[in-house]
C-alpha cells in the first residue's frame, strides 16, 4: 500500500486522527476502556468497556474529495453485552467488564464477534437491516391484528426501504464452564472451534454448542495450597489449528499440540528465559509474569509483554527470545513502589502491525511504545487531549531518568500511573491504530502526503 | 509515591553500591526493609477482596513474593530472631492465640474447646459495646476463617484486643512463625478457601462491615453459617465435581 510501510519507525510519522468518549474529568468507572479490537478487515473497530458494553465502529468509505480525511471510524453499533451477575453459590459479584472481544472472519453479510466476561462468553451477530416488510394480510401497519371478516383481499408483502438499522442479537452463549476468571479468548483458524482460557484451565469450544466445551489444559494442583502458578493468556496458531501457546505468571511459554492428547498437559515446546542472576530480587517473579502474548501474522513468532520488556520469541528456539525491548526500564528501580500501590500488577497488551516489522504496546503517562524490528529504533508517543488537533503529527516524548531533565522531557517521578495504555490495536493491513486511554478512544493515522 | 528511603536489592537502585559497601552496618536496615516488605504483602493478601472474587494471578504472585522473603529470612537464621525478640510480655499468650489459629483451621480432633458460632453469637452480644465495632474493623482488614478466629480469640483475651489493623497483621505473622516450612502454603490455603469459600460467613464477615450489629448477629446464627472450614472444602470438590460434569473432562 505505501513503500516503506512500517520498516522504518522514526520515518513514519503518526497523526492524531480521533478521539472517543468524553472529555470530562471525573471518569466513570464504567465507560473505562477494557479491549479494544480490529476485524480481520480493518473495516469495523470493536470496543468493550467496564460496564459491559460493546461499542463498534465501522470506517467510512474514502471519499475522493475529501482524500486527506481517510476513512474515519464512526459508531456503527452499541449495545449491552454483559450484565452484573451475583454467583449465589459464592455470594460474590461477577462482573460485567469486557475482558476480550475477537472477531470471526467474515462469512456473509453479518458480523460475527465473541466478547466475554470473566465467566461467560457470547457469541454476537451484528447486522444491518435497511429494509422492512410491508402489506402483512393479518396484521396492520402498526402490527395490531386485523378483524379477520373485514379482510377481503389478500396481497404479497413487499419490502421497502426503510433506514439503515444495525441490529446486535446474542446468537449463542457459552457460560457455567469456566470456575476462574477468564483472560483469554482465541478463535482457531478452522473457523468452528475458539478457546476460553482462565487462570487454571483452557476450553475449547465448538461454535455450534454452547453446553458442552473440551478442557485442553488444567493446570490445577490437586492441592490449592500448592498452587504457584497461574495461566496469563492463551492463543491460537493464526494458521496451524491443532497448535496453540499460553502464559504464565513465571513467565514461560508453553506451545501445545491438540493433535498428540486430548488434554494438553504436556507441551511440545517450552519458551523460557534463563533469569539474570544480577537483576534479581524479590519482584522478579512479579515482573516476569508474561500479561499478553500474541503470535505474529506469519505465525513464525511469538511476542510476549511482561512488566518492563517486550520479547519476541522464535517457534524454533526455546531457550531465548530472539528480541528483547525495553518499555519502560526506568521503572525497574521503582519496583517497591510500584508494588505497594499495585501497579506491578498492570497487564499490558502488546501487537504486532500488519507486517509483523513493528510492535506496539502501552506504559504510563498515556504513553505507547512502538519498536521497529528491523531497524532497532524505537519510539515513545502519547494519547492526550493536548496532541488532539485534526492531523497534528505526534511527537516523540522522551522519559528522563538522570539528573538533568531537558525542556521536552518528562522525569519519571513526574508520570502519572494512573493513566495507564493497557489496550492497543493495529489495523491488520495499514498504519492506522487504536489507543484506548482510560475511558477514551484514540485513533491515529500515518500521514499521508 | 515512594516508600521512603528503601534500600538493596529490591528497592530503589541508587543505593545499592553503599548499601553493599556498607556490609554489615547495611543489613538492619535490609531486614527492616524486607520486613516491611514481608507485611505489606500479607496486608495485600489478606485485603485482597470484598464483593467480587479476587484476582488469582496477583494472589498467587503475592504469595510466592511471601514465600520468598519467608525462605530468605530462615536462611538468614533472621526469621529465628525475630521469633526470640517477641518472647516478651505475651509470649505465652501469643502461643495460645497460634494455637486456637491453627486449631480451628483443622477439625476439631483435638478435643480442645473449638469456639462455635452459638458461643461466638454468645460473646459477641456480651462485648457488643466495646468491641464488636473493633472487631469488625478487624474483619474487613483479614478474611473469614481466620477472621472468625482472630475475633474469636480477642474476645477470649479482651485485654489483648486491640481491634486494629496492625494486631490481625501480628496474629498472621504468629501463624507464620509458628509453623514456618508450610506456613505459606497454610496462609495460602487460608486466604485460598476463603476465596473459593461457599460459605456463607464470608458473606456474614463481609456485610458486617456495612449492615449493624443485630444484622450480623442475624447472619452468624442463621443454619447456613454453621459450615465450617472442613465443609467449605467438600463443597469446593462439590463445586469442582459439578464444573468438571459441565466440562465433561
Amino acid at each position: 500500500f505505501l513503500a516503506g510501510f512500517g520498516s522504518l519507525v522514526q520515518d513514519v510519522l503518526w497523526c492524531f486522527s480521533q478521539v472517543k468518549g468524553t472529555i470530562d474529568a471525573g471518569v466513570t468507572e464504567s465507560d473505562i476502556i477494557s479491549t479494544v479490537e480490529f476485524n480481520h478487515t480493518g473495516e469495523l473497530l470493536a470496543t468493550g468497556d467496564k460496564g459491559g458494553r460493546v461499542v463498534i465502529f465501522q470506517r467510512e468509505q474514502e471519499s475522493k474529495n475529501q482524500p486527506h480525511r481517510r476513512g474515519e471510524y464512526n459508531v456503527y453499533s452499541t449495545f449491552q453485552s454483559h450484565e452484573p451477575e451475583f454467583d449465589y453459590l459464592k455470594s460474590l459479584e461477577i462482573e460485567e467488564k469486557i475482558n476480550k472481544i475477537r472477531w470471526l472472519p467474515q462469512q456473509n453479510a453479518a458480523y460475527f464477534l465473541l466478547s466475554t466476561n470473566d465467566k461467560t462468553v457470547k457469541l454476537w451477530k451484528v447486522s444491518e437491516r435497511d429494509k422492512r416488510p410491508e402489506g402483512y394480510n393479518l396484521k396492520d401497519e402498526d402490527g395490531r391484528l386485523r378483524d379477520p371478516s373485514m379482510i377481503t383481499v389478500l396481497r404479497v408483502p413487499v419490502l421497502r426501504p426503510m433506514d439503515l438499522m444495525v441490529e446486535a442479537t446474542p446468537r449463542r452463549v457459552f457460560a457455567n464452564a469456566h470456575t476462574y476468571h477468564i483472560n483469554s479468548i482465541s478463535v482457531n483458524s478452522d473457523y468452528e472451534t475458539y478457546m476460553s482460557a482462565d487462570d487454571l484451565r483452557i476450553n475449547l469450544w465448538n461454535f455450534e454448542i454452547t453446553n458442552q466445551s473440551f478442557n485442553i489444559v488444567d493446570i490445577k494442583p490437586a492441592n490449592m495450597e500448592e498452587l504457584t502458578e497461574v495461566i496469563t493468556a492463551a492463543e491460537f496458531h493464526p494458521h496451524h489449528c491443532n497448535t496453540f501457546v499460553y502464559s504464565s505468571s513465571k513467565g514461560t511459554i508453553r506451545l501445545c499440540d491438540m493433535r498428540t492428547a486430548a488434554l494438553c498437559d504436556r507441551h511440545a515446546k517450552f519458551f523460557e528465559e534463563p533469569e539474570d542472576p544480577s537483576n534479581r530480587s524479590f519482584f522478579s517473579e512479579i515482573i516476569s509474569s508474561i500479561s499478553d502474548v500474541k503470535f505474529s501474522h506469519s505465525g513464525r513468532y511469538i511476542m510476549t509483554r511482561d512488566y518492563l520488556t517486550v520479547k519476541v520469541w522464535d517457534l524454533n528456539m526455546e531457550n531465548r527470545p530472539i528480541e528483547t525491548y525495553q518499555v519502560h526500564d526506568y521503572l525497574r528501580s521503582k519496583l517497591c513502589s510500584l508494588y505497594e500501590n499495585d501497579c506491578i500488577f498492570d497487564k499490558f497488551e502488546c501487537v504486532w502491525n500488519g507486517s509483523d516489522s513493528v510492535i506496539m504496546t502501552g506504559s504510563y503517562n498515556n504513553f505507547f511504545r512502538m519498536f521497529d524490528r528491523n531497524t532497532k529504533r524505537d519510539v515513545t508517543l502519547e494519547a492526550s487531549r493536548e496532541n488532539s488537533k485534526p492531523r497534528a503529527i505526534l511527537k516523540p516524548r522522551k522519559v528522563c531518568v538522570g539528573g538533568k531533565r531537558r525542556k521536552d522531557e518528562i522525569s519519571v517521578d513526574s508520570l502519572d500511573f494512573s493513566k495507564k495504555i493497557l489496550h492497543t490495536a493495529w489495523h491488520p493491513t495499514e498504519n492506522i491504530i487504536a489507543v484506548a486511554a482510560t475511558n477514551n478512544l484514540y485513533i491515529f493515522q500515518d500521514k499521508v502526503n | 509515591m515512594f516508600v521512603r528511603g528503601l534500600k538493596r536489592k529490591c528497592f530503589d537502585g541508587e543505593e545499592d553500591i553503599e548499601g553493599t559497601l556498607a556490609g554489615i552496618k547495611a543489613i538492619p536496615s535490609y531486614n527492616l526493609q524486607r520486613q516491611s516488605l514481608l507485611d505489606m504483602s500479607l496486608v495485600k493478601l489478606q485485603l485482597c477482596h470484598m464483593l467480587v472474587e479476587p484476582n488469582l494471578c496477583r494472589s498467587v504472585l503475592i504469595a510466592n513474593t511471601v514465600r520468598q522473603i519467608q525462605e530468605e529470612m530462615t536462611q538468614d537464621g533472621t526469621w529465628q530472631m525475630i521469633n526470640t525478640q517477641s518472647t516478651g510480655q505475651a509470649s505465652l499468650d501469643r502461643l495460645v492465640s497460634t494455637d486456637i489459629l491453627c486449631r480451628s483451621s483443622r477439625d476439631q480432633a483435638e478435643g480442645k474447646h473449638v469456639p462455635a458460632y452459638g458461643t461466638f453469637n454468645k460473646d459477641f452480644e456480651s462485648d457488643q459495646a466495646q468491641d464488636s465495632s473493633e472487631t469488625m474493623s478487624a474483619a474487613s482488614s483479614v478474611q473469614a476463617p481466620r477472621n472468625l478466629q482472630s475475633s474469636v480469640w480477642e474476645m477470649e483475651n479482651p485485654q489483648e484486643n486491640k481491634g486494629n489493623f496492625q494486631k490481625s497483621l501480628d496474629q498472621i505473622f504468629e501463624t507464620l512463625e509458628n509453623k514456618s516450612p508450610n506456613a505459606v502454603e497454610d496462609l495460602f490455603s487460608e486466604v485460598d478457601n476463603s476465596y473459593y469459600d461457599l460459605d456463607t460467613m464470608l458473606t456474614g464477615m463481609m456485610s458486617s462491615t456495612k449492615m449493624g450489629h443485630c444484622d450480623s448477629l442475624e447472619s452468624f446464627s442463621s443454619p447456613t453459617n454453621t459450615a465450617s472450614n472442613s465443609n467449605c472444602k467438600s463443597d469446593l470438590n462439590d463445586l469442582d465435581h459439578i464444573v468438571e460434569i459441565l466440562v465433561e473432562s
